[in-house]
């Protein structure tokens, strides 16, 4: 037992969970824990908006998969940091946010710079924690970075008042604890995963699809093995892109509103579906009772809530997704059950593929979408990692750049929050400094964020920013071309600002790249670069994203290139 | 369908809120919700009535059970189950007879009389809420001036 003020425990209790780096902005009501960075060997990286320090903690959480940590002061502080931590929560993605709070006697005044952040946040936390005594901190954070990080993991909100910060108390760091009503993990019912199994081999037109949870519980080996094994052709959803190799023969990449052609198509053939780690999202699966009918669904998930929630399933297996498909993998190891002939589905299904990959429409110009994502893709090596911004540039990243390395490519596929890939980009560079971190970026959601580039420049962060820029919010123009007759309403950007200036103003690099020469040079010098770099790609304002499944419309019916 | 749910939840400030804050969130609605501290002090026992088709009452509770201050829930079969819920009455007196009529109907359905004035009287009475209903029906015709209810408070009979 040691007596120390409640900053100082957080400290000692964050350096106990293995933290080394905090994004966070300092204010009044934080400054006693923003003093303790003085006496520990935490590196703290300075934001110039609180809502990048909760991205840079969601970047590094899904890198890492241990929780990021942020820190904002009270009040606007605060508030500035809820829509990170709903970015956070609708992607299950682990992070710990330390908020400042006014003094304990001053919480309720309408005190300077008081907000019930504990209230705002309730719907989009998976546990918030206000410590009313300087004693209770070290169990709080032990107990925080556990909720975050098992399970389903997600966002912890952890508010401490000035004074329980400031005030000193004999603290005791616990090993164990209890929370009596928390039972992250469930061990996957073996009767049900071979009840799967004899759905999986008795249908006709198989199917996997695997979702975000597959990329958070690391099931790559696991999805491959199953695949491979049964002959099964496996789609992803958006958020889970990339966890199955996109230049696998088996693979037919995302479904959804701008899902691949042949991935939509052969979903909705299919009579038999192992959904791993996903909630049937709107976006993923548009509606789908036009096919449920006939479709029999297995879903494994680790949150039992999300059986049933959105669909209804023929055979449910509750568990971390990761233990499940080892036992299966297991049962059809001891079955001896290996498909080696290509069956009419999977012929069908090749033939799809190959249809779609020759006869897929594209932008005709030298700066294409397609022709630009392509490039990048033969540039990069394989385990940079990549994470997007929100809008057009998102869905043709999700479209034309394939993930070859398992669990590369990460975004805000929840909530869609405009502005995260930048600072996401940032934090999982400082997870994983060795390898080359890209945001591909549009300027709509690049400049909702682009002040980051002050911290990966003073922080030495050298993250490139792949900036396609049409000077348009451009998934919106295409709504309005689309839906509203061409009306074109608050959607024009300027040619405001010069990103190449922009960039150099913060001490950044700035190219401009408009030929698919300019280009690959462009991406090798960043690449090699020891500073952030923005590369600058003008491209045709007026190019959509297709196909694309107008919503509340079904997977079939896709809009194609005209 | 209506459900009769019961949480075990741990007995802190804020509890409440979430509870009531989840049901707000995913669209769900509360007809009625009664909280009490339990035979161990740590816990509180929440009772709520709702309505919903049975895939909706099984999210519910699924969505309940997922919140970490929630030891327990249960969706009770309320065969199975004593509920109860405690109402009041002040119901209006016009005419002589009235007093003993409402005396009479309150004794129909085990009810208490109290506070008896020349023009009012309360009648405070406590059953299953079809009952409650069925008395408000019949005390109708007097004239109901005010009426206050604590929501249902269930336990699961035992052994079954």
């Amino acid at each position: 037992m040691e007596t120390m003020t409640g900053a100082r425990a957080l400290m000692v209790a964050m350096e106990k969970e293995g933290v080394k780096e905090v994004f966070g902005l300092p204010g009044g009501a934080n400054l006693p824990m923003y003093d303790e960075f003085a006496r520990c060997d935490i590196r703290h990286i300075l934001v110039r908006h609180e809502q990048s320090a909760a991205h840079m903690a969601d970047g590094f959480g899904r890198v890492s998969r241990k929780p990021g940590v942020c820190f904002a002061t009270s009040g606007p502080g605060a508030t500035n940091i809820l829509t990170g931590i709903a970015t956070a929560q609708a992607d299950s993605s682990p992070m710990i946010a330390v908020t400042g709070q006014v003094p304990v006697a001053m919480i309720g005044k309408d005190a300077f710079q008081e907000s019930d952040i504990i209230g705002m946040a309730n719907p989009v936390v998976k546990y918030a924690f206000q410590p009313r005594t300087p004693d209770e901190i070290p169990s709080v954070v032990r107990k925080g970075f556990y909720i975050a990080e098992t399970g389903r993991p997600g966002p912890v909100l952890i508010d401490i008042p000035k004074d329980v910060q400031q005030k000193e108390a004999s603290m005791v760091f616990p090993d164990e604890f209890k929370i009596r009503g928390y039972h992250p993990w469930t061990d996957p019912d073996i009767v049900h995963v071979e009840r799967a199994i004899d759905l999986l081999l008795s249908a006709e037109r198989p199917i996997i699809l695997a979702g975000g949870g597959t990329i958070i519980s690391s099931a790559f080996a696991e999805l491959q093995s199953i695949a491979e094994l049964l002959m099964i052709p496996v789609v992803t959803t958006f958020k889970g892109k990339g966890a199955f190799p996109e230049n696998h023969p088996l693979s037919l990449g995302p479904i959804g509103m701008h899902g691949h052609a042949e991935a939509n198509k052969m979903m909705t053939e299919a009579d038999c579906v192992l959904a791993i780690g996903t909630r049937f999202s709107d976006r993923s699966v548009g509606t789908f009772e036009a096919f449920e009918k006939r479709l029999k669904i297995i879903h494994m998930d680790v949150d039992p809530a999300e059986i049933g929630k959105n669909q209804t399933t023929s055979v449910a297996v509750v568990g971390d997704v990761r233990a499940s498909l080892r036992i299966m993998v297991k049962m059809l190891l001891q079955k001896a059950v290996k498909r080696t002939e290509e069956n009419t589905w999977i012929k069908h299904v090749k033939e799809t593929k190959e249809y779609w990959k020759e006869n897929l429409k594209l932008h005709p110009g030298e700066m294409g979408a397609a022709k630009i994502l392509r490039k990048l893709r033969e540039v990069l090596p394989h385990e940079s990692i990549v994470t997007t911004e929100v809008g057009q540039h998102q869905m043709w990243a999700s479209l034309f750049y394939d993930v070859i390395q398992p669990g590369t490519f990460f975004s805000s596929t929840g909530l869609g929050t405009m502005g995260w890939g930048f600072p996401a980009a940032i934090g999982a560079k400082v997870a994983k400094p060795d390898v080359p971190v890209v945001d591909i970026a549009g300027d709509g959601s690049f400049s909702m964020t682009e002040n980051s580039l002050a911290t990966a420049v003073l922080e030495d962060i050298p993250v490139i920013v792949f900036l396609l820029n049409n000077f348009t919010l451009g998934m919106v123009a295409q709504w309005q071309r689309t839906f509203y007759d061409r009306r074109m309403i608050g959607v024009d950007q300027g040619k405001c600002p010069d990103y190449v200036k922009l960039a150099e103003s913060y001490g950044a690099q700035g190219i401009r790249a408009q030929s698919m020469d300019e280009l690959d040079k462009a991406i090798k010098t960043a690449l090699k670069s020891d500073v952030a770099t923005v590369i600058d790609i003008p491209i045709d304002p007026e190019e959509d994203v297709l196909p694309f499944v107008a919503p509340g419309t079904s997977l079939a019916d896709m809009i194609l290139p005209s | 369908m209506w459900a009769i749910l019961t949480l075990l939840v741990e007995n802190k400030p804020g509890i409440l809120f979430k509870v009531t804050h989840l049901f707000r969130s995913r669209n769900f609605n509360i007809d009625s919700i009664a909280v009490g501290v339990t035979e161990n002090p740590e816990y509180s026992r929440m009772t709520i009535t709702t309505y919903g088709d049975e895939k909706q009452i099984e999210q519910i509770v699924k969505q309940l059970d997922k919140m970490i201050d929630t030891i327990e829930v249960k969706h009770l079969d309320e065969h199975k189950t004593v509920y109860r819920e405690l109402s009041i009455f002040k119901i209006k007196l016009s005419n002589a007879n009235d007093s003993m009529e409402v005396n009479k109907l309150a004794n129909a359905y085990g009810g208490k009389i109290h506070d008896v004035k020349k023009d009012s009287i309360m009648v405070e009475l406590t059953a299953t809420p079809d009952q409650i209903r069925a008395f408000e029906e019949l005390a109708k015709p007097f004239g109901i001036l005010e009426v206050a209810r604590t929501g249902v408070a269930a336990l699961q009979r035992s052994g079954v």
